[in-house]
């Protein structure tokens, strides 16, 4: 097993101006990279003898809606021969088209669909680009963070048509999101005296 | 004179008793050729991420028994390791064992379930009968131990939700005493039969390559000759103590794929039975008031353990902002749960990362040239269940 200090070390000097931040935290390497350089470095890490991250475990998004750059592109690999993981970061804005990495790994096709389904990103060059988890004709992006947790729409079987409909979700009751934040721990200046 | 051929389009699913679930697939045939596979899933898609994000991390636990619902508590598993390592809770050591303990249970329920299933796709019916005793048995384990067969909401983390019953140890002691067996039976019946070897040896071959690519885990790696299991090479809970063997198979076929299970199985009880020998006694979990709750009979007395009761039952625990992304060696593959706490007792995101997603989607390369019945037992080797795939 190679050392993870060794390996963000040969990251950090082969890569160099393409990596914005690196850091090693719980035995993984998270690093930070512009969006531009996704395929290049992807492509790199796969195919270097010293990196031989050879295995995409997943892709994914983050949603932070009040921040400028709204999503955070995820990508996760795996290099059996070093026993390492390395998680990738991008910024991704609203209607940002992000390059699809679908040659360089087939397994990312339906990681990829999938985030397209659930946070609405677009792949540039992907060949399939199709909703996958959600209904045929589907609106929306679910995993927003602006997009209600019960849905817009329900499905019922109607006898009048004899045909399964769509209607607006009726609610005989809200979701209630409780509040539990505690009141009591607000007092942030005893919290920092008991540190020190 | 050429006679003019045409494709014909298929629709296999979603309600085909051998898609082993709600798949829909939509296959193009020459013949009885499959020349294109497209799997269309979602069928079973509860928004069980979106439904995460919005419960607190105790409510969390029980959507990940709705994932793979042959083996509810490898999940919960791969949950409760991700907390406990943004929180740096240390786990008792005889809660790591009854973890690692269940943990095998669910291979073997798992194992069973696919074995037998894909037999009776090939048209041996015997098997499932005989296999669906065991599982009942070993359901009967875990109803003793969580309260329910299936939705067990039993890990949590720091440890387990409560000690093992009386007299349960000796109940699965007796079990892996009488499993292998059972094992032995089922492979009279299967490994050496003419029909069952022509319907799966060198179908669905995967080569290493090509298992690497398309980011095979678990017996589908393994099945194709890389040793690969999480549980050797990042060890989690007490795994790095037991010893027990990795199989690995040749030709990456549906055949190797099978003994790869079986094998598994023999370790699994291999593993039930260290565990069984060197169960310490001691805490099931974590002493932490903040984190898991106090014994009911603390309540009654103590002012600061009914606080913490009500606190964690109402607010939950709060989790510091981090991110990480923790696997486990489910039975079908890596299972893992990439998480971003933001602070607040409710997690801000938490991906699910399903072994099985990833191999449904080889299905158009595994199947391409293919007759059309093989389908099942390609199908049947993947080991697939929607409830993870569709998530």
């Amino acid at each position: 097993m190679q050392n993870i200090q060794d390996l963000e070390k040969i990251l950090n000097s082969e890569l160099n101006t393409k990596i914005k931040s690196s850091l090693i935290k719980h035995n993984q390497i998270y690093l930070k990279i512009d969006e531009a350089n996704l395929t290049e470095v992807i492509l790199f890490l796969k195919t270097n003898s010293k990196t031989k991250f050879r295995q995409l475990i997943d892709i994914t998004a983050v949603d932070f809606p009040e921040n400028e750059i709204r999503f955070k592109l995820v990508y996760l690999l795996l290099s059996h021969e070093f026993n390492q993981r390395i998680i990738i970061e991008i910024d991704v804005k609203e209607k940002e088209i992000v390059g699809s990495i679908t040659s360089i790994f087939p397994a990312a096709n339906w990681m990829e669909r999938e985030v397209f389904d659930m946070y609405g990103i677009d792949f540039k060059d992907h060949p399939d680009l199709r909703r996958i988890l959600t209904d045929y004709g589907f609106e929306g992006h679910p995993l927003r963070k602006d997009f209600p947790l019960t849905g817009h729409n329900e499905v019922r079987y109607s006898h009048e048509t004899k045909k399964v409909i769509y209607e607006p979700v009726k609610l005989e009751q809200n979701y209630r999101n409780f509040d539990y934040e505690s009141p009591w721990e607000g007092t942030n200046y005893i919290k920092e005296q008991t540190k020190e | 004179m050429a006679k003019e051929t045409k494709t014909l389009n298929l629709n296999f699913g979603p309600q085909h008793p051998a898609a082993h679930g709600v798949l829909r697939l939509i296959l193009q045939l020459d013949g009885e050729i499959v020349e294109k596979a497209d799997p269309h899933i979602g069928l079973l898609h509860r928004g069980t991420e979106k439904l995460i994000e919005n419960k607190t991390y105790t409510q969390a636990v029980p959507y990940f028994d709705r994932l793979d619902y042959v083996a509810p508590m490898n999940q919960e598993h791969a949950f409760a390791l991700a907390i406990e390592k943004i929180l740096k809770i240390e786990v008792p050591i005889r809660a790591q064992y009854i973890r690692v303990m269940f943990c095998e249970i669910g291979r073997i329920l798992s194992h069973i379930l696919n074995v037998t299933t894909q037999a009776m796709d090939v048209g041996a019916l015997t098997p499932t009968l005989w296999g669906f005793e065991e599982r009942e048995i070993l359901m009967g384990f875990y109803e003793k131990v969580s309260g329910s067969r299936l939705h067990a909401n039993y890990f949590r983390a720091g440890g387990v939700h409560q000690d093992l019953p009386k007299g349960l140890d000796k109940e699965i002691g007796k079990f892996c005493e009488r499993f292998p067996k059972i094992i032995n039976d089922l492979e009279l019946l299967l490994t050496d039969n003419r029909i069952f070897k022509q319907r799966n040896v060198d179908i669905g071959v995967v080569s290493k390559q090509d298992a690497l690519d398309y980011s095979f885990s678990g017996v589908m790696l393994r099945g194709s000759g890389v040793p690969w299991d999480l549980r050797k090479s990042q060890p989690y809970d007490c795994y790095e103590q037991l010893e027990f063997k990795i199989p690995v198979g040749k030709n990456g076929d549906c055949y190797d794929r099978y003994l790869c299970r079986i094998e598994e199985m023999k370790e699994s009880v291999n593993i039930i039975n260290q565990c069984l020998a060197n169960l310490p006694v001691g805490p099931i979990k974590t002493d932490d008031g903040k984190i898991s709750p106090p014994p009911k009979k603390e309540i009654k007395q103590s002012m600061e353990a009914l606080i913490h009761h009500f606190k964690l039952y109402t607010e939950g625990y709060r989790v510091d902002k981090d991110e990480i992304y923790t696997a486990v060696e489910a039975p079908k593959g890596e299972f893992g749960v990439y998480l971003i706490s933001d602070g607040s007792s409710k997690p801000y995101k938490c991906k699910i990362r399903a072994p099985g997603f990833s191999h449904l989607q080889a299905m158009d390369y595994l199947i391409k040239g293919h007759m059309l019945a093989d389908v099942p037992a390609v199908l049947g080797s993947m080991d697939i269940v929607f409830g993870e795939v569709d998530r």
